[in-house]
């Protein structure tokens, strides 16, 4: 569709509408790559290295110990239950924050009055400061004085030692994290169902489909299923990196309890300054986080390849 | 208009109770901030302060530590990470949306695949390189790695490749520079991709906690989340109400920007989906 006359000479057209020129391309796009590789490619391909020495901060020199850190690691009671505690958050949070999320984006979908304040509302979390509000629920979900526990003797039931209990305590971070995310998950979702064709909903409905959790079943899930890929697979990657709220309102405790990868790795790295077994804890961060990734890529990829 | 049905105050209902959930922190936060300390370690529960405290815990607050800097370095941080960030991602998402050179496929490449990439990861290296260079304890320590943002580049390369060619080939011929047609005809018409990324950008610094905590020892460089991170670690009894007076205090400021950008919030989030 292009005026030809406008095309000038040296400047040929590329395959998608692009247009040729290397130098003022590589001018413009320098910054950043230097960038890209001093911050992030260099950086990255050291702590894979680094994984296989024996390097501590301050030391002038070091040896190759090969495979030593990762051996470490696996005969190492504490990044297994490190890794276990995270992927036990992770089990808690993602079901809960995309469920809540889900169940917000619908109902507020399906609303005539109210939509837009509903959003703002339920939204607020996620642009809230985390290590403030986190002392804020210290205090919701303490033993004693909480509300919620307050709130759970007024029902009948008795009070939880939420940040003093092994057993519990992952569980008032997941509620944390529950809190922190749903409203984000929401704005997703809420995307995915007005990307919805309505002719659907009135096809369905010539086809006798017509209880409302018939339709959610049967036309809403799967058309949101690019969505939920997405969601569920962001939502994991946050509750991965758990870490404020560890920092700031356990340490791990009690007993190790809430001890999770980010925060072993960071006492490992920067308070003991170890470097290399927390390069190799690094290293396995990254592994689990780009295998979430392509697991994102290969189901939409196939999506998008059905469609 | 319809009446309400059954089904739409259900979800009234529903949506009331969840939204009193979400909001019940921030609602304690405030009234917390009001009362005497008594008042919070009592098993009695009441909504609203028996005695109202003013701004007491507010000037405690105020007093006991240097709020406004914190706020302050908050502030510095997240401008000048944003501005490197527009300066370098722009002109990067320019050539990779519209010309073809020599390893742009190798480059965007590295753009998707670091996309996911958290700071956490090359944390330790560039730990290390700001203390090879004594450059711990500085702002510039604090900005230095989110320099790099490829999600903006990602984002303004999607944007900027629905601008029309024909444009920017008419701006060529009368003689425009590339730099000068990418910031004076380009870039204004992204704006609103950019103010999107802006809220992003600005909540993600004003929140971090974790990098300040590795390169920040100097209090007075302490950063919002890092503040807050004091005070909860020295925080007593007797001074919870200013506790809770210093998180309104520092989370504040992101919740009116909030309230005052909600669309561009919702839209950078919205952004975050459409890959």
């Amino acid at each position: 569709m292009s005026d030809l006359s406008l095309s000038h000479p040296p400047l040929r057209r590329g395959s998608h509408g692009a247009l040729r020129s290397g130098r003022a391309a590589w001018g413009l796009a320098l910054p950043s790559t230097l960038l890209l590789v001093g911050l992030m490619l260099v950086p990255v391909a050291l702590i894979i290295l680094m994984s296989f020495t024996d390097y501590s901060f301050g030391d002038s020199s070091f040896s190759w110990v090969g495979l030593e850190n990762y051996q470490a690691l696996v005969e190492d009671d504490v990044f297994w239950n490190a890794l276990g505690n995270t992927l036990r958050y992770v089990a808690i949070v993602v079901p809960g924050a995309v469920g809540l999320g889900l169940l917000q984006a619908v109902l507020v979908h399906n609303l005539r009055h109210g939509r837009r304040l509903y959003q703002l509302l339920l939204f607020l979390p996620v642009t809230s400061t985390l290590v403030a509000m986190a002392t804020v629920w210290k205090y919701l979900l303490h033993g004693n004085i909480g509300p919620v526990n307050l709130l759970l003797e007024a029902i009948g039931l008795s009070k939880l030692e939420f940040f003093g209990s092994p057993d519990l305590v992952l569980w008032a971070l997941a509620i944390i994290g529950i809190w922190g995310l749903a409203g984000f998950n929401m704005v997703i979702f809420t995307a995915g169902l007005t990307s919805i064709p309505q002719d659907l909903y009135e096809a369905a409905s010539v086809d006798g489909i017509e209880h409302p959790l018939d339709r959610f079943i049967r036309i809403t899930l799967p058309m949101l299923a690019p969505t939920m890929v997405f969601v569920v697979i962001t939502s994991s990657i946050t509750a991965f990196k758990i870490f404020d709220t560890v920092a700031v309102l356990t340490k791990g405790g009690p007993q190790g309890a809430s001890d999770v990868l980010l925060y072993t790795t960071y006492l490992e790295g920067f308070q003991y300054l170890r470097m290399a077994p927390a390069a190799a804890m690094t290293v396995i961060f990254l592994m689990i986080i780009l295998g979430l990734a392509l697991v994102q890529n290969l189901l939409l990829d196939r999506k998008a390849g059905k469609a | 208009m319809k009446a309400l049905s059954f089904k739409d105050i259900a979800s009234h209902l529903v949506l009331l109770a969840l939204t009193f959930a979400t909001l019940y922190p921030f609602f304690w936060m405030i009234v917390t901030s009001f009362r005497p300390a008594q008042e919070v370690f009592t098993e009695s529960y009441s909504w609203l302060p028996q005695t109202f405290t003013g701004l007491t815990h507010y000037i405690t607050a105020f007093e006991q530590a240097p709020m406004l800097r914190f706020m302050l370095n908050g502030v510095i941080v997240c401008l000048g990470v944003l501005v490197v960030q527009l300066l370098t991602a722009i002109p990067c998402a320019y050539a990779l949306a519209k010309f073809e050179f020599r390893g742009a496929k190798l480059l965007f490449g590295a753009v998707l695949l670091i996309l996911t990439v958290p700071i956490q990861v090359p944390a330790l290296p560039l730990f290390m390189a700001l203390a090879e260079f004594d450059l711990l304890d500085t702002y510039f320590a604090m900005m230095l790695p989110f320099f790099l943002s490829v999600f903006a580049i990602y984002l303004f390369r999607q944007t900027f490749r629905a601008f029309p060619d024909e444009i920017i080939q008419a701006a060529r011929m009368e003689g425009m520079g590339e730099w000068e047609i990418l910031w004076r005809v380009v870039v204004p018409s992204a704006r609103p991709a950019i103010a999107a990324f802006a809220v992003f950008s600005i909540t993600a610094h004003w929140n971090d906690l974790y990098w300040p905590l590795i390169v920040i020892t100097d209090t007075s460089l302490a950063p919002p989340p890092l503040a807050m991170m004091y005070f909860a670690d020295n925080e007593s009894g007797a001074n919870f109400g200013a506790l809770m007076a210093s998180a309104t205090v520092l989370s504040a400021p992101l919740i009116l920007l909030y309230l005052c950008a909600q669309r561009q919030f919702v839209a950078g989030i919205t952004m975050t989906g459409v890959k």
